[in-house]
């Protein structure tokens, strides 16, 4: 579903990622894990046609990345951001949010879809002409996530979708993320720093270092504390110990 | 005795449906200790802390039965006199440390300053000693960092610039509000450390403010959790799975685990509290 194949990006005379490689089949979910600035947010924005220069080979349902249009690309993978008040327009209501990319697209039954979307993401209807700052950090995750599912991507990006929210808020997203998932077949790129989460959400997980891959494994490693590079051991020992 | 003594603290803030509470009658005792204070955003975590530092502006009022900092009773206390005792004695981390450093001042020069508190020290020991500061935070090339602006430093950085200003003024009293949320767990740990060290050797009171649930409760000698601006529950270090409260109860079963086998997760029943 996804392949990454030798991916390098420098931003000015930095380079940030080194060779970067692994596959996500269709239907799973893959975790990208590390400390800050170790590169994760820069794999998903090369995925999700974000960066201007990159070297290597980056494939979304066997096509290269940047063959086809962007509109072509936005129907195929859609992104979730950590902080989801910084990703909505504070102007826009939650049905302007959700309706634009049907507009955008061309696709018909715009109000069915929004209230169907509303329903999915667990989102009381009477939230529909809201705006951003009228919700809950969690109720506004749920519209981020609503509306990187107006296209029926089979693909989300997902950037510390749950950081910024409260334990209990984090455990109704992740419930969520894992329904859809279920329902819809979706495949996920999970980025995130916080190990339990993967162990919850993710089948295998790829940990980064410094913009490269220390190791990629399956999350019964992980759960067992069997991961088998130093620096993954050093997070697991971290994530247990504080 | 104890350092700091609050009794029935209250914080009230006017709103269109009349004045809202969001502490509620809190009371505590805090020795030279490492206190931690949990809850979920809007529990009143931070309004605890300014409403103790006396940094709640109006339209917000604050009263207390007892508010007592080292035999000093806070309430009613000249602005002038607070804001020496702020300077010296008690102090606070704030949440976004772009809030607490001037913005003008460079970094080194602002460390400096705090020294003053002190008494005086020559040009060239203040110097030396705010270098020693930063490098205590773990900032690898602090020459460099002293001459940088406030706004030219990530916010994990930020955040060791304002611990590091801790270190030199050593404070009796500190109020560490979310003060490793921006950092990753390596640097947090150091940044703990240096907390530590302060309580242990130099026999400071801390309060640390959070969310993280499991920091806190391996690293405090004991916390306080809150909800909806009162304490329904203290825990001493490390007994988190032995809480009692509903509240705690389910924000512990919310989180997940590393080694997680549950299919969902368990979602705090708001209603049953
Ligand atoms: N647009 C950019 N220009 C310059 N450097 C960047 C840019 N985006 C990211 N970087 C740098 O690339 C590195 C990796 O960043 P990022 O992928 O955001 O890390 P992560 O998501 O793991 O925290 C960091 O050192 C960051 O400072
Ligand atoms: N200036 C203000 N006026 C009225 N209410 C406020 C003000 N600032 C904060 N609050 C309310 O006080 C409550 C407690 O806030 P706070 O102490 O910041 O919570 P925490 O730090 O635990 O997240 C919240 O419900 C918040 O909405
Ligand atoms: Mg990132
Ligand atoms: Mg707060």
């Amino acid at each position: 579903m996804i392949s990454v194949r030798n991916l390098s990006v420098s931003f000015a005379k930095t380079q940030v990622l080194h060779d970067v490689s692994f596959e996500v089949a269709k239907g799973e979910s893959f975790a990208l894990v590390g400390e800050s600035g170790s590169g994760k947010s820069t794999i998903l924005k090369a995925l999700a046609g974000q960066l201007k220069s990159w070297q290597g080979d980056l494939d979304i349902m066997d096509a290269p990345q940047g063959a086809g249009s962007k509109r072509d690309l936005a129907r195929k993978v859609q992104m979730v951001f950590q902080d989801p008040y910084g990703s909505l327009h504070p102007r826009r209501t939650i049905d302007d949010t959700l309706g634009e990319p049907l507009a955008i697209h061309g696709i018909p039954d715009r109000d069915r879809r929004v209230l169907d979307m509303l329903d999915a993401v667990g989102l009381s209807r009477r939230f529909r002409f809201r705006l951003p700052h009228q919700l809950s950090g969690g109720q506004r995750q749920r519209v981020a996530i609503a509306r990187a599912l107006m296209l029926d991507p089979p693909v989300l990006l997902l950037d510390e979708p749950t950081s910024a929210l409260d334990v209990s808020v984090q455990a109704e997203i992740l419930n969520l993320l894992k329904a859809l998932r279920e329902e819809k077949g979706l495949t996920f790129l999970l980025v995130t720093h916080d190990l339990p989460v993967v162990s919850f959400l993710c089948d295998r997980l790829a940990i980064l270092r410094a913009g490269r891959i220390e190791e990629t494994t399956d999350v019964a490693d992980l759960r067992s504390g069997q991961l088998s590079s130093a620096y993954g051991q050093e997070l697991f020992r971290r994530s247990v110990d504080g | 005795m104890s350092l700091l003594s609050v009794k029935n603290l209250r914080v009230t803030f006017p709103s269109d449906h009349g004045p809202v509470e969001v502490v509620r009658g809190l009371s505590f005792d805090l020795g030279r200790e490492r206190l931690g204070i949990v809850g979920e955003s809007g529990s009143g975590k931070s309004m605890t802390g300014r409403a103790i530092m006396g940094l709640i502006a109006t339209p917000g009022q604050v009263t207390a039965d007892v508010l007592t900092f080292d035999g000093v009773d806070l309430r009613d206390l000249p602005e002038t006199a607070l804001r020496k005792l702020r300077g010296a004695r008690m102090s606070m981390i704030l949440q976004d440390p772009k809030f607490s450093l001037n913005p003008v001042i460079r970094i080194g020069p602002q460390i400096e300053e705090a020294m003053a508190v002190h008494g005086a020290l020559t040009k060239r020991q203040r110097r030396a000693r705010m270098l020693d500061a930063l490098t205590a935070v773990r900032i690898d090339d602090p020459a460099r960092v002293a001459r940088l602006y406030p706004h030219e430093v990530s916010g994990g950085m930020g955040q060791r610039v304002m611990i590091a200003m801790m270190v030199v003024m050593e404070p009796a009293l500190m109020i560490a509000d979310e003060p490793t949320s921006a950092l990753d767990v390596s640097v947090r740990g150091q940044v703990l450390d240096i907390l530590d060290d302060l309580v242990k050797r130099r026999g400071m009171g801390l309060m640390l403010i959070s969310h993280d649930l499991n920091m806190v409760s391996r690293w405090c000698d004991r916390i306080l959790v809150m909800f909806q601006g009162a304490i329904v529950e203290e825990i001493s270090a490390g007994q988190l799975y032995k809480a009692q409260h509903p509240y705690t109860r389910g924000l512990v079963a919310s989180l997940p685990r590393i080694d997680e086998s549950r299919d969902r997760l368990p979602v705090l029943d708001r209603t049953a509290l």
